[in-house]
């Protein structure tokens, strides 16, 4: 989860211009990055492939659990409210779409056209995560009550730090962009941080089918 | 390491006038004290701290077997015991094995495919760098009340979310933050290893050109990526469960405490072959070079490192045989478990064929690997039979298992590891290693290793139960042994670090090639500069270990053996 960040902040593609890590850092000459071939994109899907399968292990276990456990929802509460998260899953699968219309923007050089689609898609994650945050606040039930209450915060806790994680990748590209010159068509790291946000969408969309679609046991 | 003063013994007037050298900058010693991005340097820094917790687990072995060697419980308390065992797993698998190999990957990976250095440097450093800070989060649990997590390397539920002192710190809560921390550098490590594999061997190396030993590691790593984020699942749930009050693994709340156990054994049972996999990949190095022939059908060694990574993923309920399992598990289970022994057998049989009338030089390197080999083959025999359901339900849980284990981890693994870094000493030092040390090492090696797990198998076959402080008097001769052969690999420990410092410090100067091996690394200057081939990377017309066959391995091969002579 710590490791996010870095494949994406690594090498961005920006040789010539100063680092934001500093160049006290900068492991020297004979290690400056564009002395190499960029390989950041192979290394963050071998990344997600790899968290994906996080995913899929929590998945299976809330799987089992509800299929299998003695006692599910917790007394006194009847299920999951459907339409408050159904309305977020809309934003946040659409902000899939408004993502790729920056990373085009992006490579047809366009940075104000580029900012702005970052910054709504920034915006449906925001709503999302708010969202998310108001529906656990009006729950009947806690992380302690149960398989179920910790199942449910677990993978929702889970797939919400990966959005916040998002966001803050997505910031920290929007400032660089205001330095004229630091996020480039060619840059990787945007494109990086486009293929996480579908990642989280998807995973996402397999996670409201499992908590909230599939609800009668 | 003090170059300088080796290539120029007379004085010279112009070493006073330059500053020293930085931190950072190669020749200062003090480069493996920074945050390197060299993975040269990450390599031996990763094999040095391993090697220094290779000692701390061995202590806790040795305070064990000091216990063991009289049957009641007399040197420590039950509970102390516990905590011994628990830690001297968790050290000796999360702080010794994975980081040395991740060393030896660090060390060996780019040179062997000709590659500059790894995809992501500074990955890389940070990678190394979690290692050091998981190392003292698990030692710290020494030092909290309560001491160490006591439920063994495994964590099994009940016994690891119980916290009877209620602290909020406590010995299980730092075992699981430190196994995460592992676990995160690792998956670090494993995305670099594999992208450097994928996208930077050298112009002609197609997959069919690459060492075996890259091949291994890249098997190993796609272990890693597929199974430790399963166990991040397990760790975290059972993180929740120790700290936060919520019931996954607790049957009293409506949880499951065998969900943890597959949670736990999807990826433990594969880490077993993300250590054995690249010392696989050392035998395949090695054999070839000191019996002076090709290895033995390259192409079917290759792809069986990726039938091993295929079929790990689904035997990890071998271990949950005696755990309730139903009994159509436990036959898929054993099928797949002994389905396993086919890629690894026909390992072993390349490997011997490999060695079938060649003119076998027995250095230390060597001798280590022969005896691995051997071990390795007594290790797989007892391990189809633990696979076997009636067997395992008989010998499950008792000492039987524990030798089995060590015979893999041990006596195959921690020897290739001892192959590995006698024979690639001179290239990454610079300097020889002295022989006679090296064969005093092996000696006492085997025999202690010998005496230390080969009873553990009959004690086991009789009944003794593991992870006991005390036990039947009828166990004793066999626990005699076993002590005394611990004993003698704590001794062995002293002629291997006196080699490696001594040797490092004073030892003759290497030449670029001392084994007069075929591979890219040995094409550079021992050691090789920091960034090998720079952009001059040669270019690969042949497979690896064409021994005695007299054909080049690069175009120009001359040339470059030249420049590395005269560097």
């Amino acid at each position: 989860m710590t490791s996010l960040s870095q494949p994406a902040a690594t090498p961005p593609g920006t040789p010539a211009l100063p680092s934001p890590i500093g160049p006290e850092h900068d492991p020297g000459p004979s290690h400056a990055h564009g002395a190499h071939p960029d390989h950041t994109l192979t290394g963050f899907v071998i990344f997600l492939a790899s968290e994906s399968l996080i995913f899929l292990a929590l998945f299976v276990g809330y799987a089992v659990f509800k299929s299998s456990a003695p006692l599910w929802l917790p007394a006194g509460v009847e299920g999951l409210e459907v339409r408050e998260p159904l309305i977020n899953t809309v934003v946040l699968v659409s902000s899939s779409l408004v993502i790729w219309l920056a990373e085009r923007a992006l490579h047809r050089q366009r940075l104000g056209e580029f900012r702005a689609w970052w910054l709504l898609t920034m915006a449906m994650g925001t709503y999302f995560v708010v969202g998310q945050a108001i529906e656990w606040q009006h729950l009947p039930f806690g992380l302690a009550s149960g398989v179920f209450g910790a199942s449910f915060y677990l993978l929702t806790g889970f797939h919400g730090l990966h959005v916040l994680t998002g966001l803050a990748l997505m910031a920290f590209f929007l400032v660089r962009s205001l330095r004229p010159g630091l996020v480039l068509p060619e840059g990787k790291g945007v494109v990086a941080v486009s293929l996480f946000w579908h990642f989280v969408d998807v995973i996402w969309v397999v996670l409201f089918v499992l908590t909230y679609v599939w609800q009668r046991r | 390491m003090a170059s300088s003063s080796t290539t120029s013994p007379s004085f010279d007037p112009r070493m006073l006038k330059e500053p020293p050298p930085l931190p950072g900058s190669p020749g200062s010693w003090r480069r493996y004290f920074s945050f390197n991005t060299d993975a040269k340097v990450i390599g031996i820094q990763y094999i040095a701290v391993a090697l220094l917790f290779l000692l701390v687990g061995g202590l806790l072995a040795m305070i064990m077997r000091g216990e063991l060697i009289t049957p009641p419980a007399d040197l420590v308390d039950p509970t102390v015991y516990n905590g011994l065992y628990t830690m001297h797993g968790t050290v000796m698998l999360f702080l010794f094995l994975f980081p040395v190999l991740n060393g030896f990957n660090n060390l060996l990976i780019p040179p062997m495919i000709g590659a500059p250095d790894m995809a992501f440097p500074r990955l890389n450093a940070l990678a190394f760098w979690l290692f050091p800070v998981f190392g003292v989060i698990l030692m710290a649990s020494f030092l909290v009340p309560g001491g160490p997590s006591g439920s063994g390397w495994w964590a099994y539920p009940p016994l690891s979310t119980q916290n009877p002192l209620g602290h909020a710190l406590n010995g299980q809560l730092l075992w699981i933050l430190a196994v995460a921390v592992s676990g995160v550098s690792s998956i670090m490590g494993a995305v670099n290893f594999c992208t450097t594999i994928i996208r930077m061997r050298a112009p002609g190396m197609g997959w069919f050109k690459m060492p075996i030993f890259c091949w291994t590691a890249l098997a190993a790593q796609l272990i890693q990526l597929m199974g430790l984020p399963v166990l991040t699942a397990g760790a975290v749930m059972l993180l929740f469960d120790l700290s936060f009050g919520t019931s996954f693994f607790k049957p009293e709340g409506g949880g499951d405490p065998m969900l943890y156990q597959h949670f736990f054994w999807f990826y433990s049972h594969p880490a077993v072959y993300v250590m054995a996999l690249p010392i696989f990949g050392v035998f395949s190095e090695l054999f070839p070079v000191y019996a002076r022939k090709p290895l033995f059908g390259y192409k079917v060694v290759a792809i069986a490192s990726f039938a091993i990574t295929v079929l790990s993923l689904i035997v990890w309920v071998h271990h949950m045989f005696y755990s309730g399992t139903p009994q159509w598990m436990r036959n898929v289970f054993m099928v797949t478990t002994m389905l396993i022994a086919v890629p690894t057998g026909i390992k072993v049989f390349a490997w011997i064929a490999t060695l079938w009338r060649g003119s076998i030089r027995l250095s230390t390197p060597m001798l280590f690997c022969l005896a691995g080999l051997f071990n390795f083959i007594f290790a797989g025999i007892t391990g189809v039979m633990l696979a076997t359901v009636p067997v395992d339900i008989h010998v499950g849980n008792t000492y039987f298992v524990v030798g089995h284990f060590h015979y893999v981890i041990f006596n195959m693994i921690t020897f290739g590891v001892f192959a590995a870094i006698y024979h690639w000493f001179p290239k990454f030092t610079g300097r020889m290693y002295y022989e006679g040390l090296g064969k005093l090492h092996f000696i006492l090696t085997f025999i202690g290793s010998t005496l230390n797990f080969l009873p553990m198998h009959w004690a086991g076959l009789m009944g003794m139960p593991r992870r006991v402080a005390s036990y039947d008097p009828e166990f004793a001769s066999a626990n005699v042994l076993a002590s005394l052969g611990a004993f003698l690999l704590g001794v062995a420990t002293i002629p291997f670090l006196l080699n490696i410092v001594s040797s490092w410090v004073r030892g003759p100067k290497a030449p670029p090639n001392p084994w007069n091996a075929i591979g890219l690394e040995w094409l550079l200057p021992s050691p090789p500069p920091a960034e090998n081939f720079e952009e001059d990377v040669p270019t690969v017309i042949s497979g690896p270990y064409g021994y005695g066959l007299g054909r080049p391995l690069v175009e120009d091969q001359e040339r470059f053996e030249r420049r590395a002579l005269q560097t």
